[in-house]
């Protein structure tokens, strides 16, 4: 029998709706199996069991007394622990914000509370965002439940771990360059990155303001297009986030890729790329076609250019977003003798080195004298990539490249920062044009049996194509087999 | 274009970070080798291109001049490392920008 | 010789000017504005820097804005843009204060100021709309900050908005700039957008002033803490005869920031400017550009009141009142308001009388009041009921004072107080007819020396007819009835 731990978000929610199961058997079970493998995979911060019991009874109580019930009622569900919950420790996996409690929650973290979402637990993550593997966590690694050997990818790797390993059906995590689509792709889920401003920034502990999105990671892309309806849409508390209505991204699965034009993106199909991973890619590319998709190659000239970019642009928004962790008001102090020398102490003791480096990075390049010839230039560039995919939208509604270079790599494998950088080659380009992208689980890699993604990225605001285009993918290629973890021999 | 000892000193005081020598060795090296590899997009032409800031276009996005009722001192100071009489105690400032 | 009055070196003042507008809420975040209180009682986690928070635009500190620098004859940016200024500070939330750098709302306006019947004309660089910082307060070491041993943070203030006025270096004597720092003032009340209290630091002037022979650039003093009008003329005055004295006796002024000390009346070196501040501008992507609309910014212009100067302007003009009434009448928007609408209402007195009424009598009577002239306790149409009572010889001017005063208190109309308390003035010349004849009567030999050419008792037989008419008759009718009986 398929234990409840194992369904997908939407099931769980019709199956507590209909009353066939009640919010707390739901919940025990996801709490069950938290503890089971937690040891293992290590995807949580902070457990939360008794706030779920709390919230799921309040669900049971719901639906007994026949009131309107959320899309999400009754339905477990991890934050990466960088979205702020009131009450709720809120570490960004820095040892600057050990202790941190926040006085509010995160207008994603409240939307969900009020669609009916059980909270279960916060989700490791590199610190502050910082990553690529998961490894910059103050606090742990996560392991990939494919491969316990190796890093689940980052940032949002505890998110993305989690939902692979059953230990929540799904997951929020974060986007700045890459930390939703590349951890889905390792750890064989699908990830979504909604169009710049879809979902609320606020609450989120911002890395870079301009580039941050946070999205759902999921066992499937119905539950994606599920979740993403939850938490998208204008917030007053943000003012980058967008008006407009929120588009039925359910509504919208069926309508299939059929004469929909699918690019694929020159740049990043070939060079720089596993071949095991670019297998992959080429079959599911012929999937689509097979699907009745109009299949290109376009070109993005400055596509190559997006890890450079993204380099200058956000860790200087970092630098100036992190400054606020100065022993003040919250967080980490260590004393010093004066103000100056508490800041100082403080921030070295509480940051971790990928931070330290980034902050020092972002400082450089906005300092007097190289603001022109960095971050202006980068800014400059950023219009260069928006244009270059505005041209590629006028021939193509959606473009593919692989998610990821590569499949999960090895726990301490990597340890030079520039080589980590280009783990993000792929998904940098479209965050920094500020369009919808969502990595979708495209087969396992010939060569070490790890999960292989697909990326999709979508004009600005055309979540719903993506989706569709994304949902019929996976409902031909069907849903990978489970990782070794979910059924331990 | 790589960069020097003294900027890297000169940036750890702006970012106030407390470095110790190996971390300062090692940061030169290494922004010296990131800032190498992001020197390509200089080499990018963007005459007469508009800088990218946020990338979707929204304009006047305002708020209007209504109270929220404040958190209260007890919740604002929650967090505080150190309190006294209501007050965020700092160590003695030294230098005075404001 | 006397420095300051040395004829070949030029003084040259650039007054950078903080106001604090006068919204319900925060620049950022919806926290009341406030002065004193509780410490960290109007704070909010935005203002507070909490970690994920994002700031949102107050739309009536950016209307504030675009007015005061409407008022100020300044183009209007068709794109404005806020900026973060990066530097740490305990007092600053977020270690960087969301400001506007080279897009402002306004630039290249203008200020016309008058010092003893002199106009000036003073550039305005920019008007800036950015968020105040927190306070602190310094314990030990007598609360100064260099001698304290630690300090306490409030972060009430923290992100109230803030308008920055720059003007160009067009001041050349601390007279020109306390008239500038008078009349932006004056601007800003009429704007009704701030409190503009120095005392409060609702309005603060930093000044950057310079000596130097002509056509030679000096260098640059930065001058803070004038916390009046006064202490920003004593301050300049002072600071300029310092540099007066420092290059006649062939030293050199070092680039500097300067503290003024009110009560030793001098300045004092609080750090010498060796190395510039990088604050690492960069546009502030937590926020989106604004883009006034054309009808917004007519409307706006529309609501506009009358400037200060064009009103006293107007006065003398347009009413024929003297410079000084006219200055008086001006001074406060609410005094200025009070004129019209007496003057308006009036039927019998004409402007002179209602001006006259205001910037005497009133005047001194709102001494009294706190706030008084911005915001006298009296309506327009009783003070011209008021000066028509005096103008039509039912109050005399004594009678009318006594009346005002009552009407201050009470709120009441003139007349009816005036009438109950039987405070009236007589003019009808059979009435006061018998009181004279008795008082005359009752005094022939000072009547006798009256006829016989001797003036001098004549003061004596008024006090007497007054006397019997219980201060009523009409000084003026009294007097003609006299001369005509003894005539
Ligand atoms: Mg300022
Ligand atoms: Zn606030």
């Amino acid at each position: 029998m398929t234990e409840l731990w194992e369904r997908t978000a939407a099931d769980l929610a019709s199956l507590v709706a209909s009353k066939q199961v009640s919010a707390a058997e739901v919940a025990e079970s996801c709490i069950a199996r938290t503890n089971e493998v937690e040891g293992d995979v290590l995807s949580y911060l902070t457990l939360t069991p008794e706030a779920a019991r709390a919230k799921a009874a309040g669900v049971d109580a719901a639906v007994a007394a026949g009131e309107p019930l959320g899309p999400l009622a009754g339905v477990p569900m991890a934050l990466k622990d960088i979205i702020c919950t009131e009450g709720i420790r809120s570490t960004a996996a820095s040892k600057i914000l050990d202790t941190y409690i926040p006085p509010y929650s995160a207008t994603v973290a409240q939307r969900l509370y009020d669609a009916g979402g059980v909270l279960l637990g916060k989700t490791n993550l590199d610190e502050f965002a910082m990553g690529s593997s998961t490894e910059n966590s103050a606090y742990q690694v996560t392991r990939n439940p494919w491969d316990l050997s190796k890093v689940p990818g980052g940032s949002s790797g505890g998110s993305a771990a989690a939902v692979a390993a059953g230990q929540a059906p799904f997951s929020i995590g974060t986007d700045t360059g890459g930390s939703i689509r590349q951890p889905a792709a390792l750890c064989g889920v699908v990830g979504l990155k909604p169009t710049y401003g879809l979902v609320p920034r606020y609450g989120l502990i911002a890395f870079a303001s301009s580039l941050d999105q946070a999205g759902p990671i999921t066992r499937d892309v119905r539950d994606a297009a599920l979740v993403l309806g939850a938490i998208a849409g204008l917030d007053p508390k943000d003012s980058t986030s967008l008006p407009g209505p929120v588009p039925d991204y359910m509504g919208a699965l069926d309508k299939g890729v059929e004469g929909l034009k699918i690019g694929v993106v020159k740049e990043i199909s070939g060079e720089g790329v596993n071949p095991a991973v670019q297998t992959r890619f080429r079959e599911a590319v012929q999937i689509l076609e097979k699907l009745g998709a109009q299949v290109g190659e376009v070109s993005l000239p400055t596509f190559g250019y997006g890890i450079d970019i993204y380099y200058l642009i956000a860790p200087a928004e970092a630098s100036s977003n992190l400054a606020r962790f100065d022993g003040v008001r919250y967080g980490l102090r260590i004393d010093g003798a004066d103000v100056e020398n508490m800041n100082r102490n403080s921030r070295a003791a509480g940051f971790g080195p990928e931070v330290k480096r980034r902050i020092m990075l972002g400082t450089y390049s906005l300092s007097s004298g190289y603001y022109d010839a960095y971050y202006l230039k980068a800014q400059k560039a950023r219009t260069l990539i928006a244009r270059d995919f505005a041209r590629a939208y006028e021939q193509f509604d959606l473009l593919v490249s692989p998610s990821a270079p590569t499949t999960a790599f090895g726990i301490g494998e990597i340890t030079d920062p520039l080589t980590m950088y280009l783990s993000d080659i792929c998904t940098v380009p479209s965050s920094l044009a500020g369009a919808a992208a969502i990595s979708v689980p495209a087969g396992l890699s010939a060569d070490d049996g790890l999960p292989v993604g697909i990326q999709f990225m979508a004009k600005p605001l055309d979540e719903t194509t993506m989706l569709s285009a994304a949902y019929a993918f996976e409902q031909e290629l069907g849903l990978l087999p489970k990782p070794p973890l979910w059924s331990p021999s | 274009m790589g960069i020097g000892r003294q900027q890297v000193e000169h940036v750890a005081k702006l970012a106030r970070l407390a470095l110790t020598e190996e971390e300062l060795n090692l940061f030169e090296g290494q922004l010296s080798a990131i800032l190498e590899h992001a020197a390509t997009v200089t080499k990018l032409d963007t005459e007469g291109v508009e800088p990218t800031s946020h990338s979707m276009p929204l304009m006047n996005v305002l708020r209007p001049d209504v109270v929220i009722p404040p958190i209260g001192s007890a919740a604002a100071l929650a967090n505080a490392p150190a309190e006294e009489d209501g007050h965020f105690r700092v160590p003695r400032i030294l230098d005075d920008e404001s | 010789m006397n420095p300051t009055e040395a004829p070949d070196l030029v003084t040259t003042i650039g007054l950078e000017v903080h106001v604090e507008l006068k919204t319900n809420t925060k620049m950022f975040c919806g926290c009341p504005v406030g002065f004193g209180g509780e410490p960290n009682s109007r704070v909010c986690p935005v203002c507070l820097g909490h970690p994920g928070t994002l700031p949102t635009m107050n739309e009536k500190a950016v209307e504030y804005t675009t007015k005061i620098a409407m008022a100020l004859g300044c183009d209007i940016a068709p794109r404005s843009v806020f900026h973060r200024k990066n530097y740490f500070y305990p007092d600053m939330p977020k270690n960087y204060q969301i400001s506007q750098y080279d897009l402002p709302v306004g630039e290249r306006g203008s200020l016309e100021v008058e010092v003893d019947g002199e106009f000036y004309t003073v550039g305005i660089t920019r008007a800036h709309l950015e968020e105040d910082t927190g306070k602190s307060l310094h314990i030990g070491g007598g609360g100064r900050i260099h001698d304290a041993d630690y300090s306490l943070e409030d972060f009430n203030r923290a992100g109230t908005p803030l308008v920055e006025i720059v003007s160009e270096p067009d001041i050349t004597s601390p007279a020109v700039a306390r008239a500038y720092a008078t009349e932006l003032r004056s601007i800003l009340e009429y704007l009704g957008v701030s409190d503009v209290r120095m005392e409060e630091g609702s309005m603060r002037v930093d000044a950057n002033i310079s000596v130097a022979p002509p056509g030679e650039r000096g260098k640059k003093v930065e001058v803070k803490n004038m916390n009046s009008l006064r202490s920003v003329f004593r301050a300049l005055e002072y600071e300029e005869k310092r540099q007066r004295e420092v290059l006649r006796s062939g030293g050199s002024v070092t680039q500097s920031t300067r503290h003024w000390d009110e009560k030793a009346g001098r300045t004092q070196e609080l750090r010498t400017k060796e190395e510039a501040f990088d604050y690492r501008y960069f546009p502030e992507p937590d926020l989106v550009p604004l883009e006034p609309a054309v009808e917004w910014l007519r409307q706006l212009r529309e609501e506009q009141p009358e400037l200060p100067i064009e009103r006293a302007k107007r006065y003398q003009r347009d009413l024929g009142l003297s410079s000084y009434d006219a200055g008086v009448l001006r001074s406060t928007k609410a005094l200025g308001d009070l004129f019209e609408q007496a003057l308006a209402a009036a039927k019998k007195a004409d402007a002179k009388q209602v001006s006259n009424w205001v910037t005497n009598d009133l005047m001194s009577l709102l001494a009294a009041v706190p706030e008084g002239t911005k915001n006298p306790p009296l309506t327009g149409s009783n003070l011209a009921e008021l000066v028509d009572m005096v103008a039509g010889g039912d109050l005399s001017k004594s009678q009318a004072q006594q009346v005002l005063q009552k009407t201050l208190e009470t709120g009441r109309r003139p007349r009816e107080i005036a009438d109950e308390s039987g405070i009236k003035q007589v003019s009808d010349e059979g009435a006061l007819e018998a009181a004279i004849d008795a008082v005359l009567a009752a005094n022939p030999d000072v009547a006798e020396r009256l006829r016989s050419g001797d003036n001098k008792p004549f003061g004596f037989l008024m006090g007497e007819v007054m006397k019997a008419t219980k201060g009523q008759g009409n000084p003026k009718v009294v007097s003609g009835l006299i001369r005509k009986k003894i005539s």
